[in-house]
């Protein structure tokens, strides 16, 4: 079944057309990386998927539902790490992860569970993020996504600031969830680290993807 | 929908205490405008206590627009929108629960310059049920139309000049009505400030179905 269903897919970010005419089919339970140059349309192509950002023309499904109609069903589905931790710097590591899980009906042991997964000491968890280094935050963001279960998980540099540990933590993640049937779409630089996941490698550049291997 | 608008306001009621911008910032801010006010009125009281209402209120409104800034300047500070926006919670809720923060921090504000007219307009209300229940229920109509305009904005660069250019017009109807309910609360004009209360509800009730039936399309667009 396909998660993810795009053809002929345009974005346009004001004027600019951050994707000029996408095509992808992406399978329950596949590792995607997309890799390319600055400004080649990794970051618009994961926001696509997940919801937030509006296909101009072309037609475009994730997880069954149309984007252009149905992009709020989408969201619930899906868990984006992006470039902004979606994280509130006065708020503590705990009350971060325990807001957002309250939202999508997980308790409190849900979040211990996940910031346990996620190996963010507990001396933490009473820390305000604000006054976290970037790892301990971007771990905290990713305990954020593991609470939601999401079905189709979209990680824009999610090794970004990790140290060595936190980064082997993002890598089983990214194994146990596509273990577990979910879909894995990731944008990232780092090809030598993606590639011990054995992705399917997808190249972007100037908003349409150039090289892509098929479906193993 | 209630309960996660419950939620999202004490998230924000919480970061409030945290960050104290409230106590630090936009009440020393109402405190500074009504002090200057007497100042421009040669600190005359019979001209202040005359004029209490509607300077109490354009001092309200003020603080309004502070509030309804900060309450909408954490959720773009490091993405937490585009997070909101996945929680695939209804936006109705997001409405209701940052109207309700704004509301509870607009009536502690309310309080406080009650307080100070008192103490530098020599200005007290012969109906305090009346001035309460207006002080009440106009800071859920401002509540209402702040966080349906914070939505309008937050993702604009310009957002912190424009926003108060939008809301303050919007606003009018509230400063009039409230004036209004404030003048007879206060005894500074001859009218009946309990049907004044009625045109506040009014308000208060359109800006929150409108918030209940747009906030969607207004996060859509943003």
């Amino acid at each position: 079944m396909s998660v993810v269903r795009l053809h002929q897919v345009v974005a346009l970010l004001g004027d600019f057309p951050a994707l000029a005419g996408v095509d992808l089919s992406v399978e329950a339970g596949e590792v995607v990386l997309f890799q390319g140059a600055n400004g080649a349309g990794k970051t618009t192509l994961l926001r696509l998927c997940a919801g937030l950002v509006a296909p101009t023309a072309g037609t475009a499904e994730v997880l069954g539902h149309d984007l252009h109609e149905q992009r709020r069903a989408v969201r619930r589905r899906v868990g984006l790490v992006g470039h902004g931790s979606g994280l509130y710097g006065d708020l503590t590591v705990s009350e971060n992860v325990a807001f957002w899980a309250g939202l999508v009906g997980a308790g409190t042991a849900e979040v211990e569970q996940a910031l346990h997964r996620l190996e963010v000491a507990p001396r933490l968890h009473d820390v305000a993020v604000g006054r976290l280094s970037t790892g301990q935050r971007k771990r905290t963001a990713l305990a954020s996504v593991v609470v939601r279960r999401p079905e189709l998980w979209l990680l824009d540099e999610p090794h970004a600031g990790l140290d060595q540990r936190g980064r082997d933590i993002v890598d089983q993640l990214i194994r146990e969830a596509a273990a577990a049937g979910a879909t894995v779409l990731v944008a990232s630089h780092e090809l030598d680290r993606v590639g011990s996941l054995h992705p399917r490698p997808v190249t972007l550049a100037g908003g349409i993807i150039r090289e892509a291997d098929h479906a193993s | 929908m209630l309960r996660d608008a419950g939620r999202i306001a004490a998230k924000d009621l919480r970061i409030e205490r945290r960050s104290r911008v409230l106590t630090t910032q936009v009440l020393p801010f109402a405190l500074i405008v009504i002090v200057l006010f007497a100042f421009a009125l040669d600190a005359s009281t019979d001209a202040l206590r005359r004029f209490t209402p509607g300077l109490f209120w354009v001092t309200v409104l003020f603080a309004a627009v502070l509030s309804v800034q900060r309450i909408f300047a954490v959720e773009v500070e490091d993405g937490a929108l585009d997070a909101l926006r996945l929680s695939g919670v209804d936006p109705a809720s997001i409405f209701l629960g940052k109207a309700a923060a704004i509301a509870t921090q607009l009536v502690v504000v309310e309080v406080l310059l009650g307080l100070s007219v008192v103490v530098f307009y020599d200005a007290e209300p012969d109906d305090v049920v009346l001035a309460a229940v207006a002080g009440v229920v106009a800071a859920g109509g401002v509540a209402a139309a702040g966080s349906l305009y914070g939505a309008l904005v937050v993702n604009l660069r310009v957002r912190d000049t424009l926003l108060p250019v939008l809301l303050l017009p919007v606003l009018a109807p509230v400063l009039i009505a409230a004036t209004r309910a404030y003048g007879d609360a206060f005894g500074t004009s001859a009218v009946d400030g309990w049907a004044w209360l009625g045109v506040l509800g009014l308000f208060g009730v359109i800006y929150l179905l409108l918030g209940i039936l747009t906030y969607g399309v207004l996060l859509e667009e943003s």
